[in-house]
Order: structure tokens, then C-alpha cells, then sequence
């Protein structure tokens, strides 16, 4: 048996500010204008017969299933594309509707193929269905005329399977056009179209390209969308149709998407966008939809392990025994160094719940507050810049608000590649004519992209982001383009009176700005307008912004943009930082930054602190301890000896690789918690093994704070969710954690966190998901903030000197490098690179201009050796035209790639955040990888080999 | 064996802190944000070397006044544990 499949609308929902009442089968219904028919009747439960129609997508009307009778009406409409109008009389089933749905019916099964039952759509076909519907019991054609699928005829075409996640069937496509339209309509791509015309007529990507050959994206949304087993995922070809299903979250990128996990016991068949997911409304992307096969992967840590030295191979013992003993180490560490010479890492991969234990160990049973998370390396200047201008660490819209923006601006982030499902989102806003400013060095997909193309395109020197955004500023405010009476109403007006005089400032002006950009006065001046005179002003930023020695300057420069503006507490506009991963905003959240409880409360704050040290029955450090570069500078100076990390691979993602390593080799006690051998735990004392997302239950927060539930469909490889193993070391080092379920823990974090009151785990059965702050005073959750007033009261202006990196390009290294990711790799890619994503990016390249290729005598495909202050790695180069001449470009997902070998300690002012996105490099033409690799390499091989020859301990 | 970068990584920081905040006009609230940007996001252990280099070298000091100035406000960070 099958699962049901969730109700199919047919079109998609109108919003409309009138309604209209109308007659279906002598049943009156009400509808919002523009309502189709189709879907008037669906709300009926009248369902008409249908095949290319889905409420995923517009009308498109060429099937001829869906014909109805209309009183006083000629001829027999199709009720996808005929609205519904007051006082229609509507018949969905007459003797001659049935007459022709049956004729049109036996043409379709004249050209399909008759293997139902061994057809891997079997049980969940639409095909199949309006058959049974229309019921058609002969096909009076015969099948011997032309078709497509008697194999060696003229019409026949092989199955394509270059896609190693879904297969292409032409024989069963009954061209409804469905998965050409998503392919549009719902991601954007425009990969597929029809070829031929007529009878001859079939899905092709490209031109007549395989899949793997084409633009295609992989998102799925045409695997989604086909009524048929043309286009179907492996999955259920292998595995047959699914008996379960349960809804989960993504734990991708930090759009956070819903997905139905259909399983056939624990065996997943394959994952389904959820129709009623609040982030991502049905959509996905190749990561969340088909990158999951990393969870059995023979890689996978299964138990515990210890041993004395990195120089040693791995012990293989019990949970009690590898916690016991981490917990010995830590005591014995501070008893020698100290109380404050250990410390732990969250990672923003795991659960609220997860995280919130981690800190609650960190600071109960270790006491001290040497806790930080992943989004120190990330958005930690998103949380300084917000809190301080805003008053709340957090994007202030829903991802839907991006529907009713006039103008865009995207700063630093490339959401096609990095947050794909909502950059399919601004992509339809676009589409529909939405206005678009786009702030990168490189020609991002959005600069130009089929059917869309920026404005305005500021491809400023990396490093420059700063006096973008105050030249912008200097343009608003010096031609009166700011709106006077919200900030009156709104800001503080001594910071405001400061800043306005600071941005005036001549030296601030896009002129005297121009030089240090790159960037002609003239564009900033036109991207001030738009933004400022546009309409509903909206600001996207990523990693772009964040990760520069002036990060949270930029945040800050971001936020006075907005506030000037008045585009901040409604829908359409705002100020929305993109969340690298899945949990970032979670784990902010739940106080794992040194100086923060949960809530964003500093550890200074005696009203928040005796709040927890009362329900905690423990003393507090009122100081804040550690983030993770001060860390590693503690543990060379031996004050910071042992560590607990949780989720995260510091050595392959924090900056400058050499120093982290020498950080780790200095500790005395590293405990790496992982689903994989990532590059940490070659340098770690005890590793326990962790669970994947498919084998827990707790909850992820994502960019637009809306949290949703993560449960459980696998049992834990090794036994324990991570947030029981967090427990286990707890109660070992003598501070007892007694919770049974995740949904204890939430709900202790309700009781401890202002925004988080109203939050529980049957509330999101409820309702799905929730966004914060949901208490008493917002009982469903808040979509948009700063409504009618700023969190903070009056929001704050500050000054955003535009301060040049120390990173400075000379004779010695005369190219910028920056950094970033692409659409199927997902960070370290531990997870990404034991999929088939593999044969999407194998290997990270050096992206650089052909004149800089040139001048180097570089050619398409080269190792080059890249060098910087920090040190040296050799990558393959690809010669590209969106590259800017003096600006190279490389991923960081591949360990050996040594990125992070060549970025350096420099970091943002205000967090620590590295900066990532500028290091001055020298590029040369080499023939064998670099030293580090090959040192690195064996390091790793032998590594590998204290794993694999592990010996249980006797 | 890498060493820390000792004091040079701290002073570079602390400098950081100031070039951001020395653009405010007012200066009292310059100086004030400083100290506070200090004391809560510094670890007494990194307060502490900060404030004992301002000490040691009152001539050559590499340290932005302003800075300086939001030093000689702060307490003396408790010892750490």
C-alpha cells in the first residue's frame, strides 16, 4: 500500500481582497478572486479529473481532463484555467464530460506503455489513477501504431540515467509540460523545455542533453512534479513506494526546508519537500532532497574509541568506559590548569536542544563560559551588529516577505548557490519585476541568469563592503532621500544626529570612495536611489559581509541603511542576514556564544544569571570566557588545555589550518563528537560517535527564527542521540542532566528564555513550525519584527568608518583570494562528499581571471600553487570570466584542498569572526601539491589506519 | 612547536576595537564603549595581558589612546580559575 498523497489543489492559491460565490454539483462555495475552478471544486472535495495540473505551478490547460459544464456557457471549459465568478453554475461530472475525458484518456494509453505493475510508479500514479477515474476500458486504437515505447523504434529514446539521484523514462512522459514548468515556475533554472512538435514531442534538457549535461540544478522539483514514472528518484525505483512517512527538517543550509522522510521500515526511499513547510512551501534542493545517503555510510563512527597520545591508534571501548574517562581527563586538566583551562564547541549542525546542553555542561559542570559555536566563523557579527542597533540578534522577515519587496539588495551571499530554495523564492519575486541591486565581486548567478538580471551590479574589491554601504548612506542622507519622520518616531536621536553628520561627511561620499571600491561613484549613487526611493527595500547578506575585519562594521552600516530608510517592521523590506547552516540562528540562540545565556542575555546580567543558577542549582561566572580563536591562542600559551567538541571540524573550517592544528596538538585532552573521522578527530583523545539528523528528535531554528521539529526515523548508529551523550559526560563530571526525551529540554529552554515561552514541542506538532519570539504576547509566533517599535526601543545609528584590512596586496602577494561555497557541496563536506553530490564537485578549484591566468602563463586546468602570509596549498585553476582581474576564488569542502591553509588570523573587530573573504595571495604555476599536502596526506593516511586497525581494549 | 602570537594579536585587537568607536564624536562615549566592548567580550585572562602590557610600556606603547584611555577606566579583571 502506498502512502496517500498529500491533497493536489490543482492551481495554486489566490490571495485577493474579494470573494466570489459560485455553484459546483449544486453546492455553494466561496472563494478568493482568481480561484480557479479546479480548485473551487477540490475545496469541495469534488475533485475533477486532471493530469497537467498541480498547485505547485500556474495553469497551463492542455490535457483536456479537466473540462466542466458551465450554465448559460457554450462549449465545455477547462476548469484549471476558467476562475470562478459569482453566480456560476458549475458541473463537474455530466454523461458527456465523461465521454470526452474517456476519449482523451484512450489517446494518452494509446502512446503509454502497458507494465503497470512492474512500473516503479505503480500504486502512486497520476496516469494510472485518471484511468481508473475516467474508466477507460479499451483502447480501441490498438498499441501497434507509433510510439515511444516499443524499444528500437523510431520514437523510442534510452532511459537517461546520467543523473545519479533520478531517472528519465521518455517512454512514459505524456508531455503534460508539469516538469518544464517547475523547472521555471518553481526553481528558476529554465534547464528543461519540449523538443519536437506534435506527437513527436518530449521532455529534453537542454538541447536533447542528458540531465548531467544541462543546466539542471538537481533540485528535483521535476521529479516532483511528473504524474508519471517518467522522471522518478532511484529510490523508489530500487526500493518500491514507501509505507511511512515522517516530516523532518533539513539539516542543510540555514533556509531550514520541511521535508517528508518516506521510509519503508527504517530503509528510506527518498525525501519529499513538505507542501505545508513554512521556509520552503514543497520546494528543495539537491542537498536537502538527495544528498542523505551519508547517514549508512560504511564511514560512519559506530563506537566509541580512546587513547593517550594522536601518535597512537584508536582503542575501541564502551560508552562507559570512553566517557569516563573523558571526564577523568577534564577534571585532571583543571586541577592542574585551573577551572578555566577547558571549554566546549557547539556546532550549529545540531539540535536547539543539543546545543543548549552542550553550554548548560560548559558552564554547570565545567564552570566557566568557554563555550562558542560555529557561528563565531559566521555570523557572530550579525549577532553583535543587530543586538546593537536593532536590539535583536536576528533577521527581522519571514522568507515569504520577499514576495512584496519592490527592491532588492543583495550584499555578500549568493543564495542560488548557498541558500538555493529561497533563492528560487527571490527569483520569482524577480521575475515578477522586482528591482535588483546586487553588491559582489564576482558576477554571482543573479547578476545574469535566464530571465533575470540586476539592476544595478557593484562588483566592489573584496575587503571595500564598508564604504559601500557608507557611501550609500552619505547619497540618502545628503539628497534627502531618508524618511525624517520614522526616524523621529523611531531612533535615537543623539545617534542619529552623530551619524547623519558622520555620513555627510564629504570623505564619505561615493566620490572619494570611488578609488578604494573600484567602483564608478555614478553606480553607488544609482544603487542609493533604488534602494532608498524604490518601494519596500529589502536587504539579503551573507557571509560576504560578515567575514571581513570590519564585518559587524557592516552589519551595523546595513542596519543604519534600513532604519534611515524606514525599511525595517513591515513586510516586504528588512534587514535579513542568510544563515550559512542549518542551525546557525539556533545555536546563537541558545547561548552558546562565551559571553551569552540563552536568550542573548550577557553572563554579566545578575537579574538572567541567579535566573539560571537558581533552576541550574549552581553558581555562575558573571565573565565571559573564550571564543574559539582566543582558545586556540590560550592553549599555545597553555592556559586552555582540553576541549569538547561537539559537531564541528575546526581544523578544516577555521582559518589559518597550521595554527589550529598546532592549537589542537597543544591540548592535552580533545573529545570530538561526530558522525565521521572528520579532520578534528585525527587530532583528538576520545571520540564518540554522533547521530545524523534522520536519527534524533529536537529542533533547528532557521534564518527567518522559525523553528522547526527534527524527528527521529532511524535508530542511532551507535546507540545514543547526541544530546543523551552530552548527558552522560555531564553526569560524569559530577553535575547530573536527567532528561528523557529532547522535548524536556525545550522545554526547560522555554522556561529559562523571554522569546522562547510559548515554545513547545507538542505546540509544533500543532502548528508545524513557529517562529520567535512566541510567549504570552505572540502565542503563534512572530513572522515580522520591530513592528511599531524597535526590540531595543530606539533603534541606534552608528558610525561606520570605513577602516582598510591589514590584508593588503603588494608585490609579494598581488591577488586577492576570497572564499565561498557552491550549491552541492555543503561546508567541510563530510556529509556532501559521501554522496553522489561527489560527481557534482569533486574537487575544489581556483577560480581566476584570464588576464591574471595569463599574465602567469595559466591555462584552464593547471596546478597552480597559491600562497599567502599564512601559508601555501596547490589547487587546479579554472579560468574564469566572473572573476574580476586581481581577484582569485575558491571552495573550502575538500580537506586536502587546504583552503583554509592560506587564510589568515585576521578577524573581525568586534567578534573574532575570521575574514575569510580577503588573503593576499601570490599565484604560480606548479607541478606537485604543496608541502602541507603531503604532509598533511600522510598525517591523515595514518590516521585513517589508528581507525580502521582499532582494537577493542581487553 | 608554534607559539602564540602573545600580546601582538591583542594589541592589533584592542586597536581594532578603538579605530571602530574613535569616529564618535563624543568622546566620553567613545572611550566608555571601548571599555565595555572590553569587559564583555574579553576573557580576563586577554583583559588582563592587555592591561599589564599598557602598564609595562608607557613609552613605545602601541596601543590607539583611545584605547589607552578606555584602559585606565576598567577594573582589574578577576583572576581566572
Amino acid at each position: 500500500m502506498s502512502l496517500p498523497r498529500p491533497t493536489d489543489y490543482g492551481t495554486p492559491a489566490k490571495e485577493s481582497d474579494k470573494y466570489v460565490t459560485l455553484e459546483i454539483d449544486g453546492v455553494e462555495i466561496t472563494v478568493p478572486a482568481g480561484t480557479s475552478i479546479m480548485r473551487a471544486a477540490q475545496m469541495i472535495d469534488h475533485p475533477i479529473p486532471k493530469l497537467c495540473a498541480t498547485d505547485s505551478i500556474d495553469a497551463f490547460g492542455s490535457c483536456r481532463l479537466c473540462l466542466v459544464e458551465i450554465e448559460g456557457r457554450r462549449g465545455y471549459p477547462a476548469s484549471c484555467t476558467t476562475p470562478a465568478d459569482n453566480g456560476l453554475k458549475v458541473k463537474t461530472q455530466t454523461p458527456k464530460l465523461a465521454e470526452i475525458r474517456k476519449g482523451v484518456m484512450e489517446m494518452y494509453i494509446s502512446d503509454h506503455p502497458l507494465d503497470c505493475l512492474t512500473c516503479s510508479a505503480n500504486g502512486n500514479c497520476e496516469l494510472q489513477d485518471m484511468t481508473g477515474v475516467v474508466g477507460l476500458r479499451e483502447v480501441r486504437y490498438g498499441m501497434n501504431g507509433a510510439n515511444h515505447f516499443t524499444a528500437g523504434s523510431d520514437l523510442f529514446m534510452e532511459q537517461d540515467t546520467s543523473n545519479p539521484y533520478f531517472t528519465y523514462d521518455a517512454s512514459k512522459c505524456i508531455v503534460c509540460n508539469r516538469c518544464v514548468r517547475a523547472c521555471e515556475e518553481v526553481q528558476g533554472t529554465f534547464a528543461l523545455t519540449i523538443d519536437g512538435r506534435g506527437f513527436d514531442s518530449r521532455v529534453s534538457p537542454g538541447q536533447m542533453e542528458d540531465f548531467m549535461g544541462s543546466e539542471c540544478v538537481s533540485c528535483g522539483a521535476c521529479v516532483q512534479a511528473c504524474p508519471t514514472a517518467t522522471l522518478m528518484e532511484n529510490g523508489v525505483i530500487e526500493h518500491g513506494q514507501a509505507e511511512q512517512s515522517t516530516t523532518t527538517t533539513c539539516a542543510y543550509c540555514g533556509v531550514g526546508c520541511s521535508f517528508n522522510v518516506e521510509t519503508k521500515g527504517e530503509q528510506i526511499v527518498r525525501l519529499v519537500p513538505d507542501k505545508e513547510g513554512g521556509a520552503n512551501h514543497g520546494h528543495s534542493c539537491i542537498k536537502g532532497r538527495f544528498a542523505w545517503s551519508y547517514a549508512t555510510h560504511p564511514d560512519r563512527i559506530k563506537t566509541p574509541k580512546i587513547r593517550k597520545s594522536i601518535d597512537d591508534p584508536w582503542q575501541e571501548v564502551s560508552w562507559e568506559e570512553a566517557i569516563n574517562y573523558a571526564a577523568s581527563e577534564f577534571k585532571r586538566i583543571q586541577a592542574k590548569y585551573g577551572r578555566d583551562s577547558v571549554g566546549g564547541l557547539v556546532s550549529s549542525r545540531c539540535t536547539n536542544e543539543e546545543g543548549y546542553v552542550v553550554q548548560k555542561l560548559v558552564r554547570a559542570a565545567f564552570g566557566n563560559n568557554n563555550v562558542d559555536t560555529c557561528a563565531r566563523v559566521c555570523h557572530s557579527p550579525t549577532g553583535y551588529g543587530l543586538k546593537q542597533t536593532i536590539g535583536e540578534s536576528a533577521g527581522t522577515q519571514t522568507f515569504d516577505s520577499v514576495m512584496k519587496s519592490d527592491v532588492i539588495m543583495v550584499i555578500g551571499c549568493n543564495p542560488t548557490d548557498g541558500h538555493p530554495v529561497f533563492g528560487s523564492l527571490m527569483k520569482k519575486r524577480l521575475r515578477q519585476g522586482a528591482k535588483l541591486i546586487v553588491v559582489d565581486p564576482r558576477a554571482i548567478d543573479l547578476v545574469e541568469s535566464p530571465h533575470i538580471k540586476a539592476d544595478v551590479h557593484i562588483p566592489l574589491k573584496p575587503g571595500t563592503n564598508v564604504a559601500v554601504v557608507t557611501a550609500m548612506a552619505h547619497v540618502i542622507m545628503t539628497e534627502g532621500l531618508h524618511q525624517e519622520a520614522y526616524i523621529q518616531e523611531r531612533c535615537d536621536i543623539d545617534s542619529y544626529n552623530m551619524w547623519k553628520e558622520f555620513v555627510s561627511r564629504k570623505e564619505n561620499s561615493p566620490e572619494a570612495l570611488e578609488a578604494e571600491i573600484g567602483v564608478s561613484a555614478k553606480l553607488i549613487r544609482e544603487a542609493a536611489h533604488l534602494y532608498a526611493t524604490g518601494g519596500n527595500g529589502a536587504i539579503y547578506y551573507g557571509l560576504g559581509v560578515t567575514e571581513h575585519s570590519q564585518g559587524s562594521t557592516t552589519v551595523i552600516g546595513i542596519a543604519n541603511l534600513a532604519m534611515a530608510t524606514g525599511n525595517v517592521g513591515r513586510e516586504g523590506v528588512g534587514i535579513n542576514p542568510l544563515r550559512g547552516q542549518n542551525n546557525v540562528q539556533g545555536s546563537c540562540d541558545m547561548g552558546s556564544f562565551p559571553h551569552e545565556l540563552p536568550g542573548y542575555r550577557h553572563v554579566s546580567d545578575t537579574t538572567a544569571r541567579m535566573q539560571f543558577e537558581a533552576a541550574w542549582n549552581v553558581t555562575l561566572n558573571p565573565e565571559p570566557g573564550l571564543r574559539i580563536p582566543n582558545m586556540f591562542e590560550a592553549a599555545l600559551d597553555s592556559t586552555f588545555m582540553g576541549l569538547y567538541c561537539e559537531g564541528e571540524d575546526i581544523v578544516q573550517s577555521d582559518p589559518n589550518t597550521q595554527h589550529v592544528e598546532a592549537a589542537l596538538r597543544a591540548m592535552e585532552c580533545v573529545v570530538v563528537q561526530d558522525i565521521f573521522l572528520n579532520e578534528t578527530a585525527k587530532f583528538a583523545h576520545v571520540l564518540l560517535p554522533g547521530a545524523t539528523f534522520l536519527e534524533k528528535s529536537g529542533t533547528f531554528t532557521n534564518a527567518e527564527r522559525r523553528i522547526s521539529p527534527v524527528r527521529r526515523v532511524m535508530t542511532p548508529v551507535a546507540g545514543y542521540e547526541d544530546w543523551e551523550v552530552t548527558q552522560m559526560l555531564s553526569n560524569a563530571l559530577g553535575y547530573p542532566m536527567n532528561y528523557k526525551h529532547a522535548s524536556e529540554i525545550m522545554d526547560e529552554i522555554a522556561s529559562l528564555t523571554p522569546t522562547f515561552t510559548g515554545v513547545s514541542f507538542e505546540k509544533l506538532d500543532k502548528l508545524g513550525s513557529v517562529q520567535w519570539p512566541c510567549n504570552d504576547a505572540a502565542p503563534e509566533g512572530t513572522p515580522t519584527m520591530h513592528i511599531d517599535a524597535f526590540v531595543r526601543g530606539k533603534g541606534r545609528f552608528m558610525n561606520t568608518l570605513y577602516v582598510p584590512t591589514d590584508e593588503k596586496v603588494n608585490a609579494r602577494f598581488p591577488l586577492i583570494l576570497t572564499t565561498g561555497r557552491i550549491l552541492s557541496q555543503y561546508n567541510v563536506g563530510a556529509q556532501t562528499r559521501r554522496t553522489a553530490n561527489q560527481e557534482f564537485h569533486a574537487e575544489d578549484v581556483l577560480e581566476i581571471h584570464p588576464s591574471d591566468a595569463e599574465a602567469r602563463g595559466i591555462k584552464d586546468g593547471d596546478w597552480v600553487g597559491i600562497t599567502s602570509r599564512a601559508g601555501e596549498t596547490v589547487l587546479r585553476a579554472v579560468v574564469a570570466e566572473r572573476m574580476q582581474a586581481g581577484v582569485v576564488y575558491t571552495t573550502f569542502h575538500h580537506p586536502f584542498s587546504g583552503a583554509n591553509v592560506i587564510t589568515t588570523d585576521n578577524s573581525d573587530w568586534a567578534t573574532n569572526c575570521p575574514e575569510y573573504k580577503v588573503t593576499a595571495v601570490e599565484i604560480t604555476k606548479v607541478t606537485q601539491p604543496s608541502e602541507w599536502q603531503q604532509r598533511y596526506r600522510e598525517f591523515s593516511r595514518q590516521q585513517e589506519d589508528f581507525l580502521v586497525n582499532a582494537v577493542a581494549k581487553v | 612547536m608554534s607559539h602564540s602570537s602573545g600580546p601582538d594579536s591583542l594589541i592589533k585587537m584592542a586597536n581594532q576595537i578603538g579605530s571602530f568607536f574613535d569616529s564618535f564624536t563624543d568622546r566620553e562615549l567613545a572611550r566608555n564603549e571601548v571599555a565595555k566592548h572590553l569587559s564583555r567580550f574579553w576573557d580576563p585572562r586577554m583583559r588582563r595581558a592587555i592591561m599589564a602590557y599598557d602598564t609595562e610600556h608607557q613609552d613605545n606603547n602601541a596601543l590607539m589612546p583611545i584605547v589607552r584611555e578606555a584602559l585606565s577606566t576598567m577594573p582589574a579583571p578577576p583572576p581566572n580559575n
